[in-house]
């Protein structure tokens, strides 16, 4: 891999102070963990001039169990996250999903806001500087072609991190500090689905927090994700499943997609199985329809066709399982 | 940018101008010269850079050094005192953990940090430890008996 380029460190004590270094650069990065971020600078497909390390804003890292809503920094780490004992039921895919990322030693500094954030991922954009030369580069960075779909104009990288559709589930809200201000949005109205520019967040603002609305339903939730290495790897696609039960019917549910497009999002036209028995017809009739809205592309070694079918299955097993 | 960095090393307190693009294994193998701590996969894949900050395992090849302002930094060169091996060492040495050895300085960091939060790791705790880390040549086994002989002898 490449050496780093010259950059300068800023330490910000305070949200504020960050969002003014970050403006005061022509090409800043926030900077948390940098378990994605450093190693795409060393691949050249980041070229920060500036780095604005948040890890001593101790804001950040603050898990708060609030009245309405559990709130969480967004410095807070993946381990952190995973072992937190506000996220057990009915919480229980966000903490599964953070202890799935990557590996130990990753969750002990990756953080929940660049897992948020993170940049989506394809096999023709996460490699080398010599192998993306060779390769003429490709749409979403330095070149003109898709390797993806060649034909197109739009980048299908997908959004990869594990997080997200966990707290889909739960209607989590973002809460963003940038140089107007800070503004609170749906965490879903923070993705877009462009490969090439995911995320809605305006230049220089950065990620404080996660408010996660408390339920009261007794509703029951899991992620599970399919990955090349068991123990350490991106999502070839991950699910994140909330059920609720009434009288052995289902009466809520909801589940998240993650690494099958370059957004993550809810399902759609659950609604359907409302009022139904979770038995074997419907639960595949359930896998049918997540299947069908995993809309992998071909952004990983492993085809998509393999990809699709693994997200409904999962899905379906989550289901079966999670009561 | 260069400012100076002051933690401790191994225990041993330092400060040294670092500019702020070093990455902390190159500060630890060519600023220090403790070269223990490998250079795998450079990327976070391996796991060979593993140490221990204020306890916990991190990949020295994808942090800055900068970023370890005043912290406790442990690499595997630290671990024996005056020429006496920790249990963990005599593990890897005892069970054959080691074969070609690149990894060994890394699995033996991330055993370490198991071991100090859980002295008596069932056999799934060890392999969800060590998870991160590759070892091409013994197929874990060994590393994982390397472990448990090492827990053995903390309880003993």
């Amino acid at each position: 891999m490449e050496h780093l380029p010259e950059m300068h460190l800023q330490h910000p004590a305070t949200v504020e102070e960050a969002v003014k270094l970050h403006a005061a650069a022509p090409a800043s990065r926030y900077l948390a963990g940098g378990s994605d971020l450093l190693v795409n600078i060393r691949r050249g497909i980041e070229r920060p001039d500036s780095l604005v390390y948040l890890n001593g804003i101790a804001e950040l890292h603050t898990i708060t169990d609030g009245l309405e809503q559990i709130s969480i920094g967004g410095a807070v780490t993946l381990r952190e996250l995973a072992e937190s004992q506000l996220l057990r039921k009915p919480f229980s895919a966000v903490a599964q999903a953070a202890g799935k990322v990557a590996g130990p030693s990753h969750r002990e500094y990756g953080t929940l806001g660049g897992n948020l954030c993170l940049d989506t991922r394809c096999v023709f954009y996460n490699q080398s500087e010599w192998w993306r030369a060779a390769n003429n580069y490709c749409l979403k960075y330095r070149g003109d072609i898709c390797h993806v779909a060649p034909g197109g104009k739009k980048c299908f990288a997908a959004f990869s991190g594990d997080v997200a559709p966990a707290l889909l589930l739960f209607d989590a809200e973002v809460e963003l500090a940038g140089p107007d201000g800070r503004r609170r949005i749906a965490l879903a109205a923070l993705y877009r689905n462009d490969g090439m520019d995911h995320l809605t967040m305006t230049r220089g603002e950065l990620l404080v927090a996660v408010h996660v609305p408390k339920i009261p339903a007794p509703v029951r939730t899991g992620y599970a994700k399919s990955r090349v290495r068991g123990s350490i790897d991106f999502p070839l696609a991950g699910v994140a499943v909330r059920l609720g039960l009434q009288d052995e019917k289902i009466a809520d549910l909801r589940i998240g997609l993650t690494g099958v497009s370059p957004l993550p999002f809810l399902v759609r036209g659950l609604d359907k199985f409302v009022g139904r028995k979770p038995d074997d017809a419907c639960l595949e009739e359930l896998r049918e329809v997540v299947r069908g809205q995993a809309k992998a592309m071909k952004t990983t070694l492993t085809p998509p066709h393999y990809r699709r079918r693994v997200a409904g299955a999962l899905a379906q097993k989550l289901a079966e399982s999670i009561f | 940018m260069k400012n100076t960095l002051s933690l401790t090393v191994n225990g041993i307190t330092r400060d040294d101008v670092v500019p702020d693009n070093m990455l902390l294994v190159d500060y630890l193998r060519e600023k220090v010269g403790l070269t223990g701590t490998k250079i795998g996969c450079d990327g976070g894949e391996c796991g060979a850079c593993t140490v221990l900050i204020d306890g916990r395992p991190r990949h020295a090849c994808l942090t800055l050094a900068a970023t370890c302002q005043n912290a406790k930094v442990e690499t595997v060169d630290g671990l024996s005192r005056d020429g006496r091996l920790t249990a963990i060492q005599r593990g890897f040495n005892e069970k054959l953990g080691a074969q070609c050895g690149f990894c060994t300085p890394g699995m033996i960091m991330a055993s370490e940090a198991l071991l100090r939060r859980n002295p008596d790791p069932s056999e799934a705790d060890i392999r969800d430890a060590l998870a991160g880390n590759i070892c091409r040549c013994t197929g874990y086994v060994k590393i994982i008996e390397a472990v448990q002989f090492a827990a053995r002898e903390l309880a003993a």
